[in-house]
């Protein structure tokens, strides 16, 4: 039956894409849980070079944050603009190119990774090939998204996509820019990176902190913008406000990326406009968070009876507090006791557990039934989910905190005589107990989305046992007239 | 203008939000480039002493990336109390003028290295990259014992010489390239420089100091250590007077 080519909307690659993300998600966790206890118990290492920790903590970054987090954008920007937008994805074929060219690019970067290929460039480790592949199903994406945005039967164009618009350009532009690079031969994996030492520090944190702002923020944001109100029944706080939060955020993003290179061999001046544009940034980040939050307002009882509502609502709230430890982090001062310590780590991991990981949770819940025609097969384990990633998160934070708050203030103590209290390694053995429930707190959260892949799993099985029913109901039906 | 202009018109929504996107870093990245303060000018007797790596050098450090260390270790002291009574000397950006890429770092697992050269024995260095623990009880690193136990591959120096040349790294193809780095560096570095010799340079220099300790082959340990005994060795600070430096800030 050509039935498909009548179908309103293409539901197939978002399906497709949703279930990769949580693929993604359970192996990214995983080896999060892994690398965890490699720091906290060395022989975790094994003296195996694909699995430690220097070859297996880009394989993390990359499955959570490209793997997980890109797949997850992949499958809902694909519903929201397509909802918005009341028109079918405009070619079927070019999404398909970027499931495949996605997932082959996350797979490849794994394996490659684990056998010492890298570009040794923080979330920018994938090699050259991999570059160029990421960079065409890039484009392919751009390309489907803008002309399904152009064939809408909506006039305006819906807040959320706006965000998507964005964390498409963003990323292109951010992406082959920092990889510009020449390989030592046209059959080497190795390349050479064209910027060097201050030049190429300065790209790659205008690259690192825009793949927290454009992919991680902006893109989660255009999520948060159609689930949250979907969800809650309820139209968007204010429409004013997402307009002026939309241009401050994607304007001053683009400035803050070398708050990550202060008191280095980076120009005072470069590092201190990176610091005014990151407390600017709070406006910006809070008008996202208020807008989102108040949504709710009228509708709070939700909260208590509904565990989609409560991942999105606890999603916004990691966000609010993650954008403001930010700018804090952005002073020099502060960032002078936070900086090459766990608190860095935590404050990635309340971002990127908090809020990216809980609202993509609480999209899904609400996108999978949808997507399935059919109902979550317990919601009691999406309640589980819920309190189990809670629980792992604070633990996460509350331990990075002390380690890296604690770390700081060691490094930098004198004794009375005025040399250092501590040489380095007492500062590691302190690290010991909180690394331990660093990794506990990441177990917890690791579960939970293994919960969350059953429930799904067993949500699609039922959506196949109720569609066989029906068609044998039917056909009985037929029979008999 | 009126918002709802925007909203309704997909193609001015790109054009904008492009435009919106890239000023940052225009205004960030492009003056690193002009600036001429930006890279601190490290001359001793009219010769600079910031040069680009020896070929076993460079092959160390492609090691030290390939097997991740940046995830745990900086390059990049900084101006502090306690930094330069730790490591040494705030790291100048001249000082990783010729690293594709910068090693700088994000995270200290482990301690800072941008002055680790010279500062314990290659014995040190290859025992406690074959067992951590064993020189350093509480450390939390992994054992590196297949450094010493592959031989070094060595085949594409000259290709990896070439595509640094390539992004500006002075290595020498021809005979003026040569003498100008003879000028610029003097003629013992320039020597080390010639893409030419590379293979040979890379061999001499391991049999010369055999980093390793082992004499019948070059193995990776060999390389490994000869990057990590040349880290933050190139700028004597007491050939420069004090505050020198601070006037690049």
């Amino acid at each position: 039956m050509s039935e498909t080519n009548v179908q309103p909307y293409n539901y197939g690659i978002i399906r497709l894409f949703t279930i990769m993300a949580i693929v993604w998600g359970v192996l990214g966790m995983f080896a999060g849980v892994y690398i965890a206890l490699e720091l906290t118990w060395p022989i975790f290492n094994l003296d195996t070079p694909a699995i430690t920790f220097g070859r297996l903590r880009p394989v993390h970054t990359t499955l959570v944050i490209f793997g997980f987090g890109g797949s997850a954008l992949f499958a809902t920007s694909y519903y929201v603009v397509q909802r918005t937008c009341q028109v079918r994805l405009s070619s079927d074929v070019m999404a398909n190119i970027t499931f495949w060219g996605w997932q082959t690019s996350i797979a490849l970067a794994v394996i490659s990774y684990m056998a010492g290929f890298t570009q040794a460039r923080e979330y920018a480790e994938m090699v050259w090939p991999i570059d160029i592949l990421i960079a065409v199903t890039w484009v392919t994406y751009f390309i489907v998204f803008v002309h399904t945005l152009a064939r809408r039967t909506q006039p305006h164009i819906y807040v959320a996509n706006w965000f998507f618009v964005a964390f498409i350009l963003a990323t292109a532009i951010l992406h082959i820019f920092n990889n510009m690079e020449v390989p030592i031969s046209l059959f080497s994996l190795k390349s050479y990176s064209l910027h060097a030492g201050v030049q190429d520090a300065m790209t790659q944190w205008w690259y690192g902190h825009n793949a927290v702002g454009f992919f991680l923020t902006a893109a989660f944001l255009g999520m948060m913008y159609y689930f949250v109100p979907k969800q809650a029944g309820r139209p968007v706080y204010s429409y004013r406000l997402s307009i002026i939060h939309f241009w401050a955020l994607v304007f001053l993003y683009m400035w803050v990326g070398a708050h990550h290179l202060h008191w280095t061999a980076l120009p005072d001046w470069t590092s201190t406009l990176a610091a005014t544009f990151s407390i600017l940034l709070l406006l910006p980040s809070w008008g996202g968070m208020i807008n989102g939050i108040m949504t709710l307002s009228g509708a709070w009882d939700k909260l208590r009876s509904d565990p989609v509502i409560r991942f999105l609502i606890v999603a916004l709230s990691f966000y609010g507090m993650s954008t403001f430890e930010g700018p804090l982090m952005s002073l020099k001062s502060v960032n002078a006791l936070s900086h090459y310590t766990d608190w860095t780590i935590g404050h990635v991991h309340s971002g990127a557990l908090g809020w990216v990981a809980m609202v993509t949770f609480g999209s899904f819940y609400h996108l999978i039934p949808r997507l399935w025609e059919t109902k979550m097969y317990s919601d009691r384990l999406i309640f589980l989910h819920f309190w189990l990633a809670t629980i792992g998160i604070v633990l996460y934070i509350s331990a990075m905190w002390v380690a890296g708050v604690g770390q700081g203030l060691m490094l930098r103590a004198f004794d009375e005589y005025g040399n250092l209290a501590y040489t380095f390694i007492e500062t590691v053995e302190f690290l010991k107990n909180p690394y331990a429930i660093r990794a506990l707190g990441g177990a917890f959260f690791l579960i939970g989305i293994v919960i969350m892949a059953y429930n799904v799993f067993m949500t699609i099985r039922q959506s196949r046992i109720e569609r066989v029913a029906l068609e044998a109901k039917i056909a009985a039906k037929l029979a008999k007239a | 203008m009126k918002h709802e202009k925007i909203e309704t018109h997909a193609g001015l929504l790109i054009v904008l939000t492009l435009i919106v996107i890239s000023v940052g870093g225009l205004v960030e990245i492009l003056p690193l480039y002009f600036i001429d303060e930006t890279i601190e000018e490290v001359k001793v007797s009219g010769k600079e002493t910031v040069r680009p790596y020896t070929p076993l050098e460079l092959l160390g450090r492609d090691l030290y990336q390939r097997e991740g260390c940046y995830t745990c270790h900086s390059q990049m002291i900084r101006p502090f109390r306690d930094e330069k009574l730790r490591y040494g000397h705030y790291s100048l950006a001249a000082e990783s003028k010729y690293d594709h890429p910068f090693q700088w770092g994000s995270k200290r697992t482990g301690p800072d290295l941008a002055r680790v050269g010279k500062k314990y024995s290659n014995e040190w260095h290859v025992q406690h990259l074959i067992a951590p623990r064993s020189v350093v009880k509480e450390s939390i690193m992994p054992n590196y014992g297949w450094l010493i136990e592959t031989p070094l591959e060595f085949k594409d120096i000259s290709d990896r010489l070439r595509a640094l040349k390539l992004v500006g790294v002075p290595y020498s193809e021809t005979e003026a390239e040569y003498e100008a780095n003879v000028e610029r560096f003097g003629e013992e570095v320039a020597k080390q420089l010639e893409i030419i010799n590379a293979e040979d340079n890379l061999i001499e220099q391991a049999v010369t100091n055999n980093y390793d300790g082992i004499t019948a082959e070059i193995t990776e340990m060999e390389a490994m250590v000869a990057y990590l005994q040349v880290l933050g060795t190139m700028v004597d600070f007491k050939q420069f007077d004090d505050g020198y430096f601070a006037t690049f800030r």
